[in-house]
């Protein structure tokens, strides 16, 4: 029941939510549900931490048979990371939400979105995480072209045409998959894809499954829909299309190619890394190329989503508990940004470059908490980006990958050029507006609902850096069950699966 | 039959290409529309067709043995069918949505949220120098 619990409980807040969507208090039930999924996802760290992977039959019909829920260490940290970054946005967005959006359905759709995240991080069978994807697209969806601002229909549009795609290929592989082996349980397919790598199907159902994440996760080829998008929306909704759809991307790629597809395969190992190479350069130099604030955020995530994928790539434990470490750093730090982003142009009533100035008169405070995720994105030590780069970096030159680690090295320095261009112009930089004796920033103080989910992510993102060792301790565990799946066959039921045949 | 079946996925997925390769966004969505049906039938030749052979588990066995058809692709494709249709409905929404917006369906007209010269500063706001937009 409790594997259940970080489904059911977004989605049954999601009912609730749009039945009370006129009644203010459905604000607050959305919150508290947000709260409720962390603590759930504390619970689900626990039990895996005291008796290893959990699994859960739902129906009662035994794997491979029946959809196989399934927890281990990183499936409970992504649902601890997926309530955290939902209880910021539905905080942020009590107040930057409008009346008319909020009866439309908006914290209903956030919820369901997160339903869908949290089943495709909990879900044990290939079909089933198909079905999650949907759960979460069709939401995202709605949460896109909600309010319908004419740049929203553009960017929806765009999104939409490239994940239908993506969908079809993963619909596409997943049918291949089950052709050749008969089987849809990840730990089934698993068992009985070692050695079957070099078959024709196989390695097309990998190509298919691979086209199918990376678009999901904006990676170098399929990148386009994210920068086209994500600067449309509500500023809530930005940051929780940051936090949380590109990483389940990435999140399917990790469990994938370890558990159902053995790693160390030659094609998909080249795929990867030029993949990941790409993606870290393109995503980096676009950032740089950006005017509007969100845009160079959109561009940032792509760059980063290319350094977590090189992880898979390397796939040695250290560039592995590396990956999951940059999960921990790069949401709340990127989150953040994106709320900062939104604060931003509540006061200076700009989003780009030029538009915006003259903070640091107005609010010094705005600064210090700005530099915090900025700093961090950058690297900049003792802060967690430096902890994520370094683990990084020396996974890939331990592995001899000079080149890819130098990339990353290299983003940086591009990093430290367009976030601190975005600083000074923001804080040091005068306003536009004052030359004319208009706006002046910051006359008003911004609510308190908007600040504490910044003060509060910051907050994260130090512990993180203060208790580095902790929280790499944590990934290195959830790394090492990645790479031995053992432990987590064995919860799914490996007689079952043993004698189990399938189609 | 699934040879025959084989050659029909792939004139399918052929056709849908080529249509999604259009800048209507009309005729993208037919292409998507018969792209996904070609990966239903994809699904359905994948759990190999037999002719007359019931999915019935014998009483007192706990598998299947031998040569029995196989209900799961059915029940798969079902699923898909339902989950393709929904996001059918909202693309199509949403391209009229679009159109009634914008008076074109032609994605390339379409650049409301990224203009020609996204990346570039406007030229009276003082700022740093334009720099080059991504297209």
């Amino acid at each position: 029941m409790l594997l259940a619990a970080p489904i059911l409980l977004p989605l049954a807040t999601a009912v609730i939510c749009f039945l009370m969507r006129r009644n203010p208090l459905h604000r607050l039930v959305s919150q508290l549900s947000a709260g409720g999924l962390i603590l759930v996802g504390v619970l689900i760290l626990l039990t895996v931490k005291a008796a290893g992977p959990q699994a859960a039959q739902m129906g009662g019909w035994a794997a491979p048979y029946g959809i196989t829920l399934a927890a281990d260490t990183l499936s409970a940290v992504m649902i601890i990371i997926t309530g955290g970054a939902l209880l910021a946005a539905m905080t942020f967005a009590t107040v930057e939400i409008g009346l008319e959006t909020e009866r439309l359905g908006f914290h209903a759709l956030s919820h369901a979105m997160a339903g869908g995240v949290s089943g495709a991080f909990m879900t044990g069978d290939l079909f089933n995480l198909y079905v999650w994807f949907e759960v979460m697209l069709i939401s995202s969806f709605g949460l896109l072209v909600i309010g319908g601002g004419r740049a929203q229909i553009d960017g929806a549009v765009k999104y939409v045409a490239l994940n239908l795609v993506g969908t079809m290929a993963f619909l596409g592989g997943v049918g291949l998959l089950y052709g050749t082996v008969g089987t849809l349980n990840m730990a089934d397919l698993g068992i009985k894809l070692q050695g079957r790598m070099s078959e024709t199907a196989v390695l097309g159902a990998a190509g298919m499954l691979m086209f199918a994440f990376a678009a999901k996760a904006a990676l170098f080829p399929v990148f386009f829909w994210l920068p086209a998008s994500y600067h449309t929306p509500a500023v809530a909704t930005s940051a929780l299309f940051s936090a949380l759809l590109t990483k389940v991307g990435v999140y399917s790629l990790l469990r994938v190619f370890t558990l159902v597809f053995t790693p160390g395969d030659p094609v998909i190992e080249g795929a990867l890394f030029a993949a990941a190479g790409l993606t870290i350069a393109l995503g980096a130099l676009g950032a740089a190329a950006q005017q509007d604030l969100r845009r160079v955020f959109s561009f940032h995530i792509i760059s980063q989503i290319g350094v977590m994928t090189l992880g898979l790539a390397i796939a040695t434990p250290l560039a592995l508990a590396g990956a999951i470490f940059y999960f921990l750093h790069h949401i709340p730090a990127m989150m953040n940004m994106f709320l900062l982003g939104g604060i931003i142009r509540r006061e200076t009533g700009s989003e780009t470059l030029s538009g915006i100035g003259g903070l640091y008169r107005a609010g010094p405070w705005l600064a210090v908490v700005f530099l915090i995720p900025m700093l961090s994105l950058i690297g900049v030590p003792p802060l967690s980006g430096f902890w994520a780069k370094f683990f990084m970096v020396r996974a890939g030159v331990e592995d001899g990958q000079y080149i890819l680690a130098g990339l990353i090295l290299a983003a940086s320095v591009l990093t430290f050029f367009y976030l601190g261009r975005m600083f000074v112009a923001a804080f040091w930089q005068p306003h536009p507006g004052e030359a004319t004796g208009g706006a002046v920033p910051l006359a008003t103080y911004p609510p308190r609902a908007l600040v504490i989910p910044v003060l509060a992510l910051g907050a994260v993102t130090l512990t993180i850096s203060l208790y580095a060792g902790s929280f790499y301790a944590l990934s290195a565990e959830a790394a090492s069950a990645l790479l031995d799946p053992l432990s987590y066959l064995r919860a799914v039921g490996p007689d079952r699966i043993a004698t189990g045949g399938g189609g | 039959m699934e040879p025959a079946l084989s050659v029909v996925i792939g004139i399918l997925v052929a056709c849908g290409a080529y249509l999604m390769m259009s800048s209507s966004l009309i005729r993208f969505l037919f292409g998507l529309t018969v792209i996904s049906n070609a990966i239903n039938l994809m699904i359905f030749a994948a759990g190999r067709l037999t002719y007359g052979i019931p999915p019935l588990v014998p009483e007192g066995a706990k598998t299947v043995d031998g040569n029995v058809a196989n209900a799961l692709p059915q029940a798969l494709i079902l699923t898909a069918i339902v989950i393709g249709f929904g996001l059918l409905v909202f693309a199509l929404s949403l391209v009229l949505r679009a159109y009634m917006t914008f008076g074109t369906a032609d994605s390339r007209r379409i650049r409301e949220a990224e203009p020609e010269h996204f990346g570039a500063a406007p030229a009276e706001a003082p700022g740093p120098a334009p720099v080059s937009g991504d297209r």
